[in-house]
């Protein structure tokens, strides 16, 4: 049994219950037993100064690539559960686009095995939609999500077949799990390696316009509005597809949706030079798109960040832009780049920010955690909401290095992560 | 040691009006090197240069080739065929190879955008793009330049319409950029199917159709069709391309004045551009060919570090 644990008067922010205010945390037995002004410490405890920290219900990412099976040379479950626990993340949700994919209740089962062996943060399957990620047979939802997966989804792939999708979302009825769509209509993006605009016309690289997302976003709503099924765009990177989120939620239609880090943060001029670190799909788009992206992080419209979290060997990305890999490591530098450029740039408050990385993530995805409440797993992650730090890629547990940040100077730290009452990060002082 | 223009030549963008003017000054005493009965000046002996070709090129590679030895440099032809690319080297293995050789130059043609740069970062010997993807090809847009400037004295205020496949087109984009910032007045013409989206941000009027670009032009930049653009859908068919866009000697009739005919080449012949107009009276696309050796002459001796002041004795053969 791991030893009670007590953090002592940081500024505890747990929008599931409204709170923000100084308090202490008190754990045990891997719960949360107490909060509040002045709590005794149980017998043994391991006390943890938090003054002038934040005290937050632990981050969960809803979309990560852990590479394992298949790649194990650039991720596998344990770096990336700790790259994970080193990001603030107690607890990730693995995309099935491993080799081979994650479509039986087996490989979810191996998932799970080894996110245990791991012991850092959480794992969290996500089930494929169709068998090989073909996009034809639909997989054992039923028998994966007996082993542990939390959402199905064809991730890295779009769900070209309209009546494939619209089957998903009607099995997934059953078992109450989202289905988790990229948001690509194929033969428009196809090719693509950058946002389409003014800069891919210079550049000379093919673009993806912004319709290849937003035609399939629209489609995906309508289809949950016919079906009454849930579900989750991922990875939103257009202000047309946050104007059709919001037409969806306005009608009750069950669609929620995310955003990443740096489609929050980054315009697609950091293509300029042909820097692969900047090729991700969806693209990074222009600075209307970040705008209207932050805006509906702010109200809402959009649930979650998460970090789509894209591990690739040096060498692949070192190469031709157009043959580069798509994707950008995100779970050590997710917090620092949400602080700085939505909560340092006024643009949210630390409670919104809480919701999106953690309560937001566990209500939509039916995870525990996401709250402080007394009686809850004690997943919890401490930061520093003013600390600044300098992006060095060599330091992460992440075996990726690809970064876009890399080299620049970020707001907000991680300074420990417990889960399950268990301190399995804390930031070396 | 750094030239005039930097380390490399790696797209027409970047480069200022006096950069641009100083290769085409440059490039004058050159031409007359072409014309002689020995073709051969010392200025780059010693100097070795590896033409390193992804994809296939003729005249490209042969005008360099040229350029190469009229200059005395040693020259290495390496093509995309039966070298280790074949076998799956990277480009950045490809380069460091090279740079194990010791050498001074590479001039790169590659299919991908960005390649000629990403190379130049990688390697301490210039780079001269001959062509990067759908990007750039830097020394075609400046032997057009050439050969404009040769026809009209400036290029400041020169009505010049890019005609066809700008979408594709790297010979479209360096003109673009090296016309407009020797002051010429830049437009497109071609289906919307083969426009970039963006092309009214480039600064460039676009005609949709070309009766309405003969009507407003002095000259005529004419791209090369590929023929692939059919099958992958932007075009119906090359027989339309050519009754709808084609260059045609009865549409150029309708023209208030005289219009020059450029094109890269090869011209595909009764597609974009009928033969009585390749072979007409207005056309300067041999110019073009001519105009190329001298032009890649001078890029080459400027990034060796050659004194544009000393071009002149540099065809003595004093440099």
């Amino acid at each position: 049994m791991t030893k009670p644990l007590v953090l002592r008067g940081g500024r505890v922010v747990d929008p599931s219950q409204g709170r923000d205010e100084v308090a202490d945390l008190v754990i045990e037995n891997g719960k949360i037993t107490g909060a509040g002004r002045n709590q005794g410490a149980p017998e043994g405890a391991e006390i943890v100064d938090c003054a002038g920290l934040v005290v937050a219900p632990g981050f969960i990412d809803v979309h990560c690539h852990l590479r394992e099976p298949g790649r194990e040379d650039v991720e596998t479950i344990a770096s990336g559960a700790r790259a994970a626990a080193a990001g603030g993340f107690t607890a990730v949700c693995a995309m099935p686009n491993t080799d081979p994919v994650t479509d039986n209740q087996a490989a979810v089962g191996f998932i799970v095995r080894q996110a245990q062996r791991a012991n850092a943060a959480r794992v969290y399957p996500i089930g494929a939609i169709s068998i090989g990620q073909k996009g034809e047979t639909l997989a054992e939802f039923g028998e994966m999500v007996g082993a542990g997966a939390v959402a199905v989804s064809d991730d890295g792939k779009p769900v070209a077949s309209a009546q494939l999708m619209r089957s998903a979302l009607e099995y997934a009825r059953t078992f109450g799990i989202p289905v988790a769509d990229h948001c690509e209509e194929p033969t428009l993006a196809k090719g693509g390696a950058m946002n389409e605009g003014l800069v891919s016309a210079r550049l000379g690289l093919k673009g993806i316009p912004s319709e290849a997302e937003e035609i399939m976003a629209i489609r995906d709503i309508l289809l949950a509005r016919r079906t009454g099924g849930h579900v989750h765009l991922c990875h939103m990177s257009t202000r047309g597809s946050v104007e059709l989120i919001r037409w969806g939620k306005e009608r009750k239609i069950g669609v929620t949706a995310e955003v990443c880090p740096h489609h929050l943060s980054l315009t697609e001029a950091e293509v300029e030079g042909y820097d692969t670190n900047a090729k991700m799909n969806p693209p990074l788009r222009t600075a209307d798109d970040v705008a209207a992206l932050q805006e509906a992080v702010k109200d809402g419209t959009i649930d979650v960040i998460a970090t789509d979290h894209a591990p690739h060997h040096y060498d692949e990305k070192e190469r031709e832009f157009a043959d580069a890999p798509n994707g950008i490591v995100g779970l050590e530098t997710a917090l620092a780049v949400n602080v700085h450029w939505l909560v340092a740039s006024g643009i949210i408050g630390l409670p919104t920010l809480v919701d999106r990385m953690s309560c937001g993530p566990a209500r939509i995805f039916h995870l525990p955690g996401g709250t402080l409440r007394a009686g809850s797993i004690a997943d919890v992650t401490v930061f520093d909401p003013a600390a600044k730090w300098t992006v060095d890629p060599a330091a992460f547990r992440s075996k990726g290095r690809n970064t876009p940040y890399a080299g620049r100077t970020l707001t907000g730290r991680v300074h420990a992560t417990i889960v399950g009452g268990e301190l399995i990060h804390r930031l070396a002082r | 040691m750094t030239g005039p223009l930097g380390k490399d030549l790696l797209a027409l963008e970047p480069l200022t009006a006096e950069q641009i003017n100083l290769v085409l000054d440059t490039a004058e005493p050159f031409k007359e090197i072409s014309e002689r009965a020995i073709k051969k000046v010392p200025t780059l002996r010693g100097a070795t240069i590896v033409n390193l070709f992804f994809e296939a090129s003729t005249r490209t590679r042969i005008s360099f080739e040229f350029a190469e030895k009229r200059l005395s440099a040693d020259t290495v032809n390496v093509a995309s065929s039966g070298s280790s690319v074949q076998k799956g080297e990277t480009l950045v293995d490809t380069a460091r190879n090279l740079e194990a050789m010791r050498i001074d130059m590479v001039v790169i043609r590659h299919g991908a955008s960005g390649a000629a740069q990403f190379l130049a970062e990688r390697i301490e010997s210039n780079v001269i793009n001959a062509g990067d993807g759908t990007h750039e090809h830097p020394t075609q847009g400046l032997l057009d330049l050439l050969t404009l400037r040769d026809h009209f004295r400036r290029l400041a205020g020169v009505k010049v319409c890019i005609c066809g496949d700008v979408l594709h087109s790297r010979v479209a984009r360096s003109n673009i950029w090296g016309l407009k910032k020797l002051g010429a007045e830049v437009a497109v013409c071609g289906p919307r199917s083969l426009m970039p989206n963006a092309i009214d941000e480039l600064g460039v009027t676009v005609f949709d159709r070309v009766e309405d670009a003969i009507q407003w032009a002095d000259a005529l930049n004419i791209l090369r069709l590929q023929l692939e653009r059919m099958t992958a859908g932007y075009i119906p068919s090359l027989r339309e391309y050519n009754r709808v866009f084609g260059v045609t000697r009865e549409r150029l009739e309708k023209a208030p004045k005289d219009v020059l005919i450029l094109h890269p080449g090869p011209m595909n012949r009764g597609v974009e551009i009928d033969s009585d107009v390749a072979d007409g009276p207005h056309s300067v696309i041999l110019d073009q060919v001519t105009n190329g050796v001298a032009i890649r002459m001078a890029v080459l001796y400027l990034l060796a570090g050659g004194n544009p002041k000393l071009a002149e004795a540099a065809k003595g053969g004093a440099a």
